[in-house]
């Protein structure tokens, strides 16, 4: 993995789950913008997915166990996804909120992809 | 057994309501726990995938509880999605149940016999790795299924009642 392009991809999970649960719990039903980050979000997974295969083979190895990497990786470019058709399925405020929750959660695997790839602790 | 809201008015007046003929679905902050349930499913199946397929043999006991607590997870998703249905809201409350047994059990396990589980579980320390969520999560759901009895059930439980009333 790429150091600098983690701290964007948990940026912008980060920051724009908040968001959408602010703007959720704020009444908020989905809008361009909670969609788009979630849109955003899903782009700088694949392109995740692309850096992973491609790292390995220009000397940038991981440490830790490839499988649970991967794992993480498949699962956090599902969840975007399924968290927005399940979303709008209705459109309420909970929408937005399922959405941010969704983008938190994406926030800490790639967190912990980051660690697997980088940090080996035991 | 209990009819939930409107249990002041009689059945005979629901069938004016236009979306009654309509099945129930999950609405509102329900939604929002599923898919809260639904992602610790998934986190929990694939990491007790990795931990089976690479070092079972390293602590049996701590892997094959959390492949257990992954299904039961998954379940309880389903379970929560269709507790419209009779069986399913049976279904979630077992699964549900089972969570909070598992959570509370293992959890106090792992503090006092920690030698036990030589590798983390969903439920070791309380769910601590994941946030303690997998502690607050049963007593939620089983709130939202107290609040949410099935319709089917509330209806045909009425005409039960009323048969067996006579």
């Amino acid at each position: 993995m790429i150091l600098w392009f983690t701290y964007i991809l948990v940026a912008i999970a980060a920051l724009g789950g908040v968001l959408c649960v602010v703007l959720g719990l704020a009444g908020r039903r989905p809008s361009d913008l909670s969609v788009g980050i979630l849109g955003l979000l899903e782009l700088g997974l694949i392109a995740q997915v692309v850096i992973s295969i491609i790292a390995p083979f220009a000397g940038n190895p991981p440490t830790g166990s490839l499988l649970e990497f991967w794992v993480y990786l498949v699962t956090a470019v599902l969840i975007p996804p399924a968290a927005v058709v399940w979303a709008l399925l209705e459109r309420s405020r909970w929408s937005t909120v399922i959405m941010g929750i969704a983008a938190l959660a994406v926030a800490v695997m790639v967190w912990r992809m980051q660690v697997i790839w980088t940090v080996q602790g035991s | 057994m209990t009819s939930p809201e409107n249990a002041g008015t009689s059945p005979e007046t629901t069938g004016s309501t236009p979306e009654k003929p309509r099945r129930r679905r999950m609405t509102g902050v329900g939604r929002v726990l599923v898919i809260v349930y639904a992602i610790l499913a998934v986190g929990a199946f694939g990491r007790s995938l990795v931990q089976i397929i690479e070092r079972f043999d390293k602590a049996p006991l701590a892997f094959t509880l959390s492949a257990l607590s992954a299904v039961v997870y998954i379940v309880a998703t389903l379970a929560l999605v269709f507790a419209g249905s009779k069986i399913w809201y049976r279904v979630a409350w077992v699964t549900i149940s089972f969570e909070m047994a598992g959570v509370l059990v293992i959890g106090t396990l792992s503090v006092i016999r920690p030698e036990l589980f030589p590798e983390a579980t969903v439920w070791s320390f309380y769910g601590m790795g994941y946030v303690f969520v997998p502690l607050v999560l049963p007593f939620l759901g089983m709130w939202w299924l107290v609040k949410h009895p099935p319709l089917d059930d509330g209806a045909r439980s009425t005409d039960v009642a009323g048969t067996v009333a006579r």
